[in-house]
């Protein structure tokens, strides 16, 4: 049996029909071929599913599609302007090397930009705390606490 | 900022070409492509270390909705499909063969541990894949299991030809003149540890999709491969037996690898040649507990290691004796990790002048192991430096002015364990990495901790790792049964744009920034003008793939030699153009010059030149202007640096905080500092990982008990310091660039340089790694003096 799941994702009013157990990210990567949002474990650990659901950051393997019915999805491929041009916290990612395969970038932003709405000018402290969700093997996570605080000022404040 | 002065690019701290698809999430991983009609493969796997596989009922399986394949080891055998080969043939001490059991990618007979694969379902949807394979019954008659290497010898054989559960026996050095030395030494320092098993956990599951096409009779791999060529190069030619030009192998945009991706695995295979049976594509992505299961794991030695030295700290020798799990079966290249790559290494910076190592490399009902991230020089150096560090606390000699006692400092400098290093300078590192420690205050810093209640501790390592794997040659007479070197393309485009093909595999590491540096830098062309192209049979010409912090050193030095190809073919066209002779054109930045003169063509103007060859020297020369070359190094390259690590412990809780890591690296030259430094925080992550909270552990039965990561603790943000990190420059002498390599420096000096910080701030001779903080407080309790 299938259910019509409709919600808004990066601004578009999207619906398809999936079975009841489909989880968030099969949607979003398998029936909207949305394939920034990343599968890294599956019991919630790494955080590369991460998206943003009504402007807060939550990992997409965790809930069904069911439960984001109606909801307002930001994923990775909303986050730059229509123009190509990067936004402040990707901009961060790259001028500060925050990224080296990639896997666990489109999470790692994601986390970043609901944790800089309400952080403009966090301390490392902070910055390494609001990554405890998100695992990245290859940085040392060095890079991306960098990135975060220089997002974050980018930011100032606001998504 | 992609357009600096064309001088300046190496060295320079450009931003990366590939960082934009990662940020927007437009990057192409193997899971993210679809094909049309693809189906999805589940696999059934043991969940039992150690079985008789009696029967395999799959009838309700194949009758489940949407399955339209269900194939077993029984299938597989009737197709002639090969098992997984081993690309490195070990001798024995005996001068005997290792035993190389069967490795077949369906099991066939006996399961060996869990997660072996005993059969693939494959239907409509990933749902109906595994809810089907859930179908599939099978009897098995247990058998009794053995996951402790030291304990395998006496367990029940895991395969019929290898009785005592041995693979081989094997030696390097004198041992005569070892004991000899140990036998008048002054004094002997004695350790006896566990180097852990890890598991490598690339953020990327690993992920397949077979193709077959009836319209030419071949076959597409997407794969997520540290090295596309050798996977297809052993799939066809030792699986199954597929002719190699029908077969193309894309690992396109790959998620991490760290040594876990080099290898040739089952699924890869399965789901090619059932691409076929089914004349569909056929899909299969690794899920995490999967992973857990299947993927190589790292390390997982059991050690005695001995140092002997006179009565000034003078090394003499060296005595090491290790048993090596390599796990159920022997993944590609198992069996040269614990001896080539690790044995090789015992002599450290050091001078030592005789060592001696033994490997036992067991069998047991374990996943396979192979390598991880550095890949038996991490385990080497953690003999190395924790016997120097041990040693210079049981003499009391300070742990840095020990190690300058028994520095090497004449190169090129033979070992007495094979290899020889070309050049270096350890003192250099050692003296800027206690400079940038702030080692000196380190006293001040331990008595403010103590006032909080915590103990602090400093430890040291200085390692040496022998990268650019390999000459081919010398890995040939020690048994590898591939080539080592490296195949680059340049093809020059008629407007002088540059597209680069190279045998490396960026899966993390920068290539198509780095590469792009020096080619531009070679050809003085601006770096936009340069695309490097990497992971794609169909469109490299050969490839051996990036592990061993190969890529610059071998990749990189195959791309230069083709430059220097372009370059010459281009002075010839110039020379016609400008009506001079060869011998007067030099190349600069980007100009062919006729020498003393201000006439002159541009880069541009020749490749225009060579492929509109209307005023062209036809007589003497091909058009077009694309060139390539292979490369073979001469030795490896020896990067090596001095880390020093402090460590915060907390009495109560025995909860370790790194709360300092320094590292001075000597990579050589450094073409962009930028993802220099980023392997390094990386590396160094997966060190104190190994150090801190990694470790795989089974129960007594097989069972893996860390199987997902809430139970293997990888390192968080939280778990890890701002890194102080410097290098120090000795070019390597053998090749163009000077480059050595740097990826797995990290992961190779931490783990010695965290436990013998952790040592120090307990007042204790060793203590097990992972060094989590149960172990910790253990030992506060077990040793009163650390209390205080």
């Amino acid at each position: 049996m299938t259910i019509k799941v409709s919600m808004k994702v990066n601004g578009k009013p999207v619906s398809a029909e999936v079975e009841a157990r489909t989880l968030l990210v099969t949607y979003i990567r398998e029936n909207l071929r949305l394939t920034g949002t990343h599968v890294g474990c599956d019991t919630a650990q790494c955080g590369a599913c991460t998206v943003l659901m009504n402007g807060r950051a939550i990992k997409a393997c965790s809930i069904v599609a069911m439960q984001a019915e109606g909801a307002d999805l930001m994923t990775i491929e909303g986050v730059a302007k229509a123009d190509g041009t990067l936004h402040p916290m990707q901009q961060a990612f790259k001028e500060n090397h925050g990224l080296q395969c990639g896997f666990c970038t489109p999470g790692m932003v994601m986390n970043a930009l609901d944790f800089a709405k309400s952080h403009p000018n966090p301390s490392e402290q902070e910055v390494r705390e609001s990554l405890e969700g998100n695992l990245c093997r290859c940085t040392g996570y060095h890079n991306i606490v960098k990135s975060i605080i220089a997002g974050a000022k980018a930011m100032g404040g606001k998504l | 900022v992609n357009a600096p002065a064309p001088a300046a690019l190496l060295g320079a701290r450009i931003t990366r070409k590939e960082d934009y698809r990662f940020l927007t999430g437009t990057g192409q991983y193997t899971d993210d492509v679809t094909m049309p009609n693809q189906a999805y493969a589940a696999f059934v796997r043991s969940p039992h270390a150690h079985a008789v596989l009696r029967k395999i009922d799959a009838e309700k399986a194949k009758k489940a909705p949407g399955v339209i394949g269900v194939y077993t080891g029984e299938d597989l055998a009737n197709a002639k499909v090969g098992g997984l080969p081993c690309g490195w043939l070990i001798t024995d001490v005996n001068g005997q063969p290792m035993k190389e059991p069967a490795h077949p990618c369906l099991a066939q007979g006996k399961v060996r541990y869990v997660g072996d694969h005993v059969a693939v379902v494959i239907a409509e949807t990933l749902s109906q894949a595994r809810d089907a394979a859930e179908l599939v019954k099978v009897d098995y008659e247990e058998l009794p299991a053995v996951t402790d290497g030291a304990k395998a010898r006496k367990a029940k054989p895991i395969h019929d030809n290898a009785p005592d559960n041995t693979c081989y026996v094997w030696a390097l050095g004198d041992k005569a003149a070892v004991d000899s030395a140990f036998s008048k030494a002054h004094h002997v320092t004695k350790l006896e540890f566990v180097n852990n098993r890890l598991v490598p956990n690339a953020i990327e599951p690993r992920a397949a999709i077979g193709a077959y096409s009836r319209a030419d009779d071949s076959y597409t791999l997407y794969v997520s491969s540290q090295n596309p060529h050798v996977e297809r190069l052993l799939m066809t030619a030792f699986v199954l037996g597929l002719p190699e030009h029908k077969v193309r192998v894309v690992a396109p945009d790959v998620g991490g690898g760290f040594g876990s991706k080099i290898y040739l695995y089952a699924e890869d295979v399965v789901v090619t040649w059932a691409s076929k049976q089914l004349n569909r594509p056929v899909k299969w992505t690794s899920d995490r507990s999967e992973a857990f299961l299947s993927d190589a794991h790292g390390r997982d030695h059991v050690t005695v290691a001995e140092l002997a030295l006179d009565k000034d700290g003078k090394f003499l020798a060296m005595r090491v004796k290790t048993t090596a799990n390599l796990g159920a079966y022997l993944s590609t290249f198992a069996s040269c990790i614990p001896t080539i790559l690790y044995a090789t290494l015992l002599a450290g910076q050091y001078t030592t002048p005789q060592i001696y190592c033994e490997v036992t490399a067991v069998f047991t009902n374990t996943t396979p192991v192979d390598a991880y991230r550095g890949a038996g020089r991490p385990e080497a150096t953690y003999v190395v430096e924790r016997l120097v560090e041990t040693a210079a606390r049981e003499l009391k000699i300070d742990p840095a002015e020990l190690r300058r006692r028994n520095f090497i400092r004449d190169f090129p400098y033979q070992t007495p364990v094979a290899l020889q290093y070309d050049t270096g300078d350890y003192d250099a590192t050692l003296d800027a990495a206690l400079q940038l420690s702030d080692q000196k205050n380190f006293e001040k810093r331990k008595a403010e901790s103590l006032k909080n209640g915590k103990l602090r501790g400093i430890g040291y390592a200085a390692y040496i790792e022998a990268c650019g794997i390999a000459p081919s040659a010398v890995a040939g007479s020690l048994g590898a049964r591939a080539g080592l070197f490296e195949a680059g393309e340049v093809r020059v485009h008629p407007t002088g744009s540059v597209t680069v093909f190279t045998g490396s595999h960026s899966h993390g590491q920068g290539h198509e920034t780095t590469f792009a540096q020096v080619v531009a830098d070679r050809l003085g062309l601006p770096i936009d003008n340069v695309s490097i192209v990497h992971g794609d049979t169909s469109k490299i010409l050969f490839g051996m793939g990036t592990y061993g912090s190969r890529s610059i050193a071998v990749g990189g030095t195959a791309i230069v030699k083709a430059l220097d190809k372009i370059i010459a073919k281009g002075k010839k066209i110039a020379a016609h153009l400008l009506e001079a002779s060869e011998a007067d054109i030099e190349y600069d930045r980007g100009e062919f010059k006729v020498a003393g003169t201000d006439r002159k063509k541009m880069f541009g103007e020749v490749a225009f030149a060579a492929y509109v060859p209307h005023n062209y020297p036809h007589d003497k020369l091909e058009p077009g202007l694309n060139e390539n070359a292979f490369y073979d190094p001469a030795n490896f390259t020896f990067p090596a640096g001095t880390y020093v690590c402090e460590v915060e412990v907390d009495r109560d809780t025995g909860v370790v905080t790194v709360d300092r890591f320094t590292a001075v690296d000597d990579f050589g030259k450094i073409i962009n500092p930028m993802i220099v430094e980023g392997q390094v925080h990386g590396g160094l992550t997966q060190g104190i990982g190994q150090a801190l909270t990694e470790g795989c552990r089974y129960d007594a039965n097989g069972q893996l008990l860390t199987g997902s990561m809430m139970d293997y603790c990888l390192p968080r943000a939280g778990d890890v310091p701002y890194f102080k990190i410097d290098t120090r420059e000795t070019p390597c002498t053998h090749n163009p660039l000077g480059v050595k390599g740097c990826g797995e420096a990290g992961a190779i000096g931490a783990p010695a340089a965290v436990m013998n910080a952790i040592t120090d701030a307990l007042g204790v001779k060793d203590i097990a790694m992972p060094a989590t903080a149960h172990t910790v407080w253990k030992t506060l309790q077990e040793n009163s003096h650390a209390r205080v």
